[in-house]
């Protein structure tokens, strides 16, 4: 038997039930492995060995005693902005390294209530901020299909874990592409849900009309499941929306005959990546191939999601974190004096320069005499991109794209021009912005063996559409590209 | 736009931030290169447009005010970097 951490969430549920292998086994197995690769990806910040092995244990005596369900003992990785009750949660940040929340996220409740193990806490840009997980306190994540390039990012470790089977699936946060650009440059599947569909308690907060929580998985099924165990309503979050939860598992093999899938002419600029380009303009004649009308579109604001992301998040995080004040929790400066001096020194100290850039960048733009000609009329232009949307799901039920414009760049490459950097997140960024679901899943790799992601963005709460169409595509392309460098040796 | 570096102090200081000579020679130059990219907003019109503050609509959702015990007695205590007879401490709050 292949050993239980090669294998998706899906399989090692099978194995589970039929009681071939316990989620003891899987939990060692995941360490053992996390023992030996983690160093050189470096996409754990805390691995809770012993917690993990307990909660497996538990796990398994709960289906002796007849329990069962698609997560009961399964092994998961958790981005550390999500708190785990007395599991450190930094945010990748040394102001909050020593940070032991009190609390569970709604996320993660739901979790445990599932049976679900949580196997550690993943690396990150610190507080989200960054697109290839090198702002993190606790150094860069590497990408498994190549150890000199970046995972993308914030949720890099998350995406890193996955791709080199160090958890079963895994838990990220999407503010303007942070789950779906890494599981692109990854290799993996990654899905930000509609906004609300998932409850933001407990999510540490960096822009909150935008941030969501969504599964990062080896498959399109596993994202299904994962999906279906985190979303609901939750009264602690009042932005969480008040609906039934669908069934995500339900319609996946429905298949895309008759269906309408946009293709908007502005995903495919000028300098996206050649490689990328074919291989996405491939997988759109996959689509056709099973029967999807494939039908050109126009999503006219494009060009203007990334500036005006460039306020609304900066203005939204320079408000949420003011809270890093070195009062109530984490990091103090030592010995200031007076208290201005204290909040100076604890923020010049425990930040890191991404995050000082944009609280700056945000506090600029909500100052005395700057905020209408910024924040206002990015608000503004908010609203023309989401109509652009709303225009287009009256013709189509999704709409296929590059998740991102270019594969995995080189560790450091970009580091020295936060623009350019801002740019690597080009398609992603409207969907947030709209607050739609969107998801990447592999499309192909490039001549050099690195991954190519394909994005699915559908209406508002549409998570059943886009996950079809993901897993006819998924099904149609029948990728067989191998697993990533770092599992050959390991 | 060039943002001056007594400007990049003054919004420093709004931010309670402190920066250090070189940090502040370096945003100044890296933000107004992000202000001027951001600028390329101007270029659409936007009068009569309703501005979205939130991707899904609600509003003013309310529940009861019940006391629940979602936290460990005590339990702020171990996270605060310094505390005294059940307060957090803080230097000194008047100067001078």
């Amino acid at each position: 038997m292949t050993q239980p951490c090669f294998m998706t969430m899906g399989e090692l549920s099978a194995k589970l039930e039929a009681g071939e292998v316990t989620s003891e086994e899987a939990v060692l197995s995941y360490i053992e492995r996390i023992n030996s690769v983690d160093e050189k990806i470096n996409a754990y910040v805390t691995v809770d060995r012993e917690g993990a092995i307990e909660q497996a244990r538990d796990a398994d005596r709960l289906r002796a005693s007849g329990s069962k369900g698609p997560l009961l003992g399964a092994p998961l990785a958790i981005k550390d902005l999500v708190t785990t009750r007395n599991l450190r949660t930094t945010c990748g940040s040394k102001i909050l390294e020593n940070f032991i929340p009190p609390h569970d996220a709604f996320v993660i409740e739901k979790l445990k209530q599932a049976g679900a193990v949580v196997l550690g806490k993943t690396n990150m840009d610190e507080f989200a901020m960054g697109s290839s997980t090198e702002t993190s306190y606790f150094g860069p994540t590497r990408n498994p299909w190549d150890t000199d390039k970046i995972p993308g990012g914030s949720s890099g470790g998350s995406a890193a874990a996955v791709a080199a089977d160090l958890c079963a699936a895994a838990l990220g946060s999407d503010t303007g592409g942070s789950i779906r650009q890494p599981s692109a440059l990854c290799g993996i599947v990654g899905l930000k849900p509609t906004y609300g569909l998932v409850s933001r308690f407990g999510l540490v907060a960096f822009a909150s009309s935008l941030d969501q929580i969504g599964p990062m998985t080896k498959d399109v099924t596993d994202s299904a499941i994962l999906l279906s165990a985190i979303a609901g309503h939750d009264p602690n979050d009042s932005t969480s929306a008040d609906r039934p939860v669908d069934d995500y598992t339900a319609a996946l093999d429905k298949g895309v005959s008759g269906m309408n899938i946009g293709v908007a002419e502005e995903y495919f600029t000028e300098g996206i990546d050649p490689e990328v380009d074919s291989s996405v303009r491939n997988a759109i004649s996959v689509l056709k191939e099973q029967g999807a009308n494939i039908k050109t579109v126009s999503l006219p604001h494009t060009k203007y999601a990334v500036p005006t992301y460039y306020v609304i998040a900066p203005a939204e995080a320079s408000s949420n974190l003011a809270r890093y004040d070195g009062v109530k929790y984490g990091y103090r400066s030592e010995s200031p004096k007076g208290l201005m001096e204290m909040y100076k020194k604890t923020r010049m100290e425990g930040f890191g320069p991404e995050v000082k850039r944009r609280i700056m960048l945000g506090a600029y733009a909500l100052s005395a005499g700057y905020y209408d000609a910024y924040y206002l009329k990015a608000q503004k232009v908010r609203t023309l991109i989401r109509n652009d949307f709303v225009d287009v799901f009256k013709e189509v039920s999704a709409i296929i794209s590059p998740t991102t414009p270019a594969p995995a760049f080189g560790i450091g490459e970009k580091s020295d021009d936060p623009l350019q950097m801002y740019l690597s997140d080009i398609f992603t960024i409207s969907c947030n912005l709209a607050g739609i679901p969107g998801l990447s899943l592999p499309c192909g790799f490039t001549s050099g063996g690195l991954p190519i992601g394909a994005q699915i963005q559908g209406d508002f709460f549409s998570e059943p559409t886009v996950l079809r169409v993901a897993r006819a595509l998924e099904k149609g392309l029948k990728l067989d590209g191998g697993k990533p460098a770092i599992n050959q040796d390991g | 736009m060039k943002l001056s570096k007594e400007q990049v102090r003054h919004v420093a200081t709004l931010a309670r931030l402190e920066l250090k000579d070189e940090e502040e020679e370096r945003f100044s130059g890296q933000l107004s290169a992000i202000l001027d990219y951001i600028n390329q907003l101007e270029e659409l019109d936007t009068d009569g447009i309703q501005p979205t503050s939130r991707a899904l609509d609600v509003n003013n959702v309310f529940r009861e005010d019940e006391v629940k015990a979602r936290f460990d007695e005590g339990s702020w205590r171990s996270n605060a970097p310094s505390e005294e007879m059940d307060h957090f401490r803080v230097p000194k709050i008047i100067e001078g």
